[in-house]
């Protein structure tokens, strides 16, 4: 195994490679590593758990740092070991994977759609998504495998209601995003509809999720959560590669072998499937889809996809937030979409104020 | 501004032309059955609910209360929910109407701007800090709120090139709402009792008003109103290009600042009493210029008399589709108005009013 440094190498053979990726070859194969990406990754990912390992301690019962790294090894107080890995490690860990599932998801949608505000939840698909779920819970009562069949329906519903919405030969990003402003307001309009439909004690419970809550989950959400991951993933690594001939335009891509249209809908269908998955495992957490794909960017350099690190910095984020709800107003607890929210809107506005500023938006 | 019609849509009706009726005459005859419908609305209004009362019984309910179940539901239910809504209604549709003529954007409405949030921001935050419970306590605070929200979404909007084109001032106010929302839901969750009383209200709901706060609307939006009407002429003015307004001797800055201040008065007590409800106050002047054609004169009129209708209508709708609960009108305003918008922006002629 070697790694290269661009340049000329081996006599006359060139790497054409942008500057911050090193190829590793092995035998035949080689693979580009992006330096600060992974560099990135990691930064997020120790974040991430740092901000786990607090949130694993905190609590009615609290729980010393120590412990908790004990309980994780799989030793110590057996009570503590309890609380840490059957009553919190679900919660952290629905948290960290609905992030990276929402951040991923929103970079998919940036990058394919070319325009930093279109995110699943700014184009109504967590709104949709979060109807189909309401929908399930009131009517059909609510097991996860209805929660998250519905969650999907209702946000490929909201996608296609979206799409053939905004379609006018051809998509454009603020097009898509005015459009998405009327998707959330009819699919909000219908889960208070539902909520008002349903019992009493499936409206509360209902309403709680509607604002993005990490409260009370279990193994089933975290599982939700691996399987839209484990499905999802490997499509968006796989196109990814993609993502950058599309970014040359549609008749450069086709010049170099790709169906655009092909890899576009696939990697919108991934992106559809892990913000729908997030939101049946923990409600429409609101915009960690649209933040963290722009954090990353700002980081790394434009050429390159940072999926990766997109989805390690909404992991971060979530468990950040969580952890912040939890411990702000203390003892009471806030829904983590309420913070992402309140947190997430004005990134929005300073967004919207730059792309107007530099003259892209409509 | 005229638009040009284009050449594959020669065809097409250019966004402001002549409304379908276009006579002077056409237009009264039409608003006295607007007028007539939006009484059917009130009738409606106080006639449906959980409790039927016939028309009978509310006669005697207004002329000879003798205390019965059935007068004091009439007298202190029926009646304040729909003078108020009736109030909202002609607020929304007014406080719509002024919106798009100053800032001349077919996507101009209290609700996409944000306005409505923002008051419902600060009512929450008034009641919740302050305890102020009375109509008169809270309202002032809606209309800064109101003001405020419209300001930073005017501003956010109208940077860069272009000016305030709908599309940069629609996005703008989505996320100053979304962020004013996601505040407003932290400070009812943080607040239990607050959460209680503000589920519904912040939905948009007629159930709570009481005539306490039909009263206290009534003066807000009377002079909203006649501030509005003042302000019809230069309205037209306004419509035809700032330069254009000031060779006909109207002042573009003098009139979007009081319409401004209409806007917020209307829009914000609106909010103050019903809550934050969306659409109606988008919808009511298309529908309007559509009807009447591109006089503004007209269009307030008529605006303010169909957004009152249709909030009336969506409140009858509100109390029997979901029976024996009650949904909140803001809940069957976006069932209807959220498609209309979809529509709008679909439009091909998404152009500067």
């Amino acid at each position: 195994m070697a790694v290269h440094k661009t340049g000329p190498v081996r006599g006359d053979r060139y790497q054409v490679l942008p500057p911050d990726v090193r190829a590793v070859r092995a035998g035949g194969a080689a693979l580009l590593l992006h330096v600060r990406a992974l560099v990135l990754v990691c930064l997020f990912s120790a974040a991430a758990l740092a901000a786990g390992v607090v949130s694993l301690g905190m609590g009615d019962y609290p729980v010393p740092l120590g412990e908790v790294v004990l309980a994780l090894a799989g030793g110590g107080d057996p009570i503590s070991a309890h609380v840490v890995t059957e009553m919190r490690l679900p919660r952290v860990a629905s948290g960290a994977g609905v992030g990276a599932a929402f951040a991923l998801a929103g970079a998919v949608f940036q990058r394919v759609v070319r325009n930093p505000l279109v995110s699943p939840d700014v184009i109504g698909i967590n709104a949709g998504a979060s109807a189909g779920a309401v929908l399930a819970i009131t009517v059909l009562g609510g097991s996860t495998m209805f929660t998250v069949a519905g969650a999907l329906i209702g946000a490929f519903a909201s996608a296609a209601l979206c799409y053939l919405v905004a379609y006018q030969g051809g998509v454009s990003g603020y097009r898509l995003v005015l459009v998405g402003i009327g998707v959330t307001a009819l699919s909000s309009a219908l889960t208070s509809y539902l909520l008002t439909r349903a019992e009493l004690h499936d409206a509360q419970r209902a309403s709680i999720w509607l604002t993005g809550s990490l409260a009370n989950r279990s193994w089933s959400h975290a599982g939700v959560i691996a399987g839209a991951l484990l499905v999802s993933v490997p499509v968006a690594v796989i196109l990814a590669r993609r993502l950058r001939l599309l970014e040359l335009g549609d008749d450069m891509a086709r010049t170099l072998g790709i169906g655009p249209d092909g890899a576009r809908s696939a990697l919108l269908g991934s992106g559809v499937v892990l913000a729908a998955l997030a939101t049946a495992a923990a409600g429409p957490i609101a915009f960690v889809a649209l933040v963290a794909p722009q954090i990353v960017r700002r980081l790394l350099n434009e050429s390159t996809a940072g999926l990766a690190a997109s989805a390690a910095c909404g992991a971060m984020l979530t468990v950040a937030a969580d952890l912040a709800a939890r411990s702000l107003f203390a003892p009471i607890e806030l829904p983590v979409g309420v913070l992402t929210a309140v947190a997430g809107a004005p990134f929005l506005l300073v967004l919207l104020a730059r792309a107007n500023r530099i003259g892209r938006s409509g | 501004m005229k638009t040009r019609p284009r050449p594959d849509t020669a065809t097409r009706r250019p966004v402001s032309s002549i409304g379908l009726a276009r006579g002077n005459g056409s237009r009264a005859a039409g608003l006295a059955i607007a007028l007539a419908a939006l009484s059917g609305a009130v009738a409606a209004s106080i006639l449906i609910g959980a409790h039927p009362v016939s028309a009978a019984q509310v006669y005697t309910a207004f002329t000879d209360p003798t205390g019965s179940d059935t007068d004091r539901i009439v007298l202190h239910l029926r009646a304040p929910r729909t003078a108020v809504g009736l109030l909202a209604g002609l607020a929304l549709g007014a406080a719509g109407t002024l919106v798009q003529a100053i800032t001349r954007n077919p996507l101009g409405g209290p609700d996409i701007l944000g306005v409505n949030a923002g008051a419902a921001l600060t009512v929450v935050l008034a009641i919740a800090a302050l305890d102020l419970v009375s109509f008169h306590g809270y309202v002032w605070f809606a209309f800064v709120g109101a003001a405020a929200a419209g300001v930073v979404v005017y501003a956010v909007g109208s940077l860069g090139q272009g000016g305030a084109t709908p599309v940069k001032l629609a996005l703008a106010g989505a996320a100053v709402t979304a962020m004013l929302g996601a505040v407003t839901s932290a400070v009812t969750l943080l607040d239990l009792t607050t959460l209680n009383e503000f589920r519904f209200w912040s939905v948009g709901s007629l159930g709570a008003a009481d005539s306490a706060i039909a009263a206290g609307l009534l003066p807000f939006i009377a002079a909203g109103l006649v501030i509005a009407v003042a302000l019809t002429r230069s309205m037209n003015a306004l419509a035809l290009g700032d330069t254009l307004a000031s060779g006909l001797g109207a002042r573009p800055h003098l009139v979007r600042g009081l319409g401004g201040a209409a806007a917020v008065l209307l829009a914000g007590a609106a909010t103050a009493a019903a809550g934050p409800i969306g659409f109606v106050g988008l919808m009511a002047p298309h529908a309007a210029r559509a009807l009447v054609g591109a006089d503004y004169r007209w269009i307030l009129v008529w605006s303010a008399v169909i957004a009152a209708t249709l909030l009336l209508a969506a409140d009858v709708l509100a109390r029997i589709m979901v029976r024996p609960e009650e949904l909140q009108v803001g809940v069957v305003t976006a069932l209807v108005g959220a498609p209309c918008f979809l529509y709008l922006i679909r439009r091909h002629t998404l152009v500067r009013l």
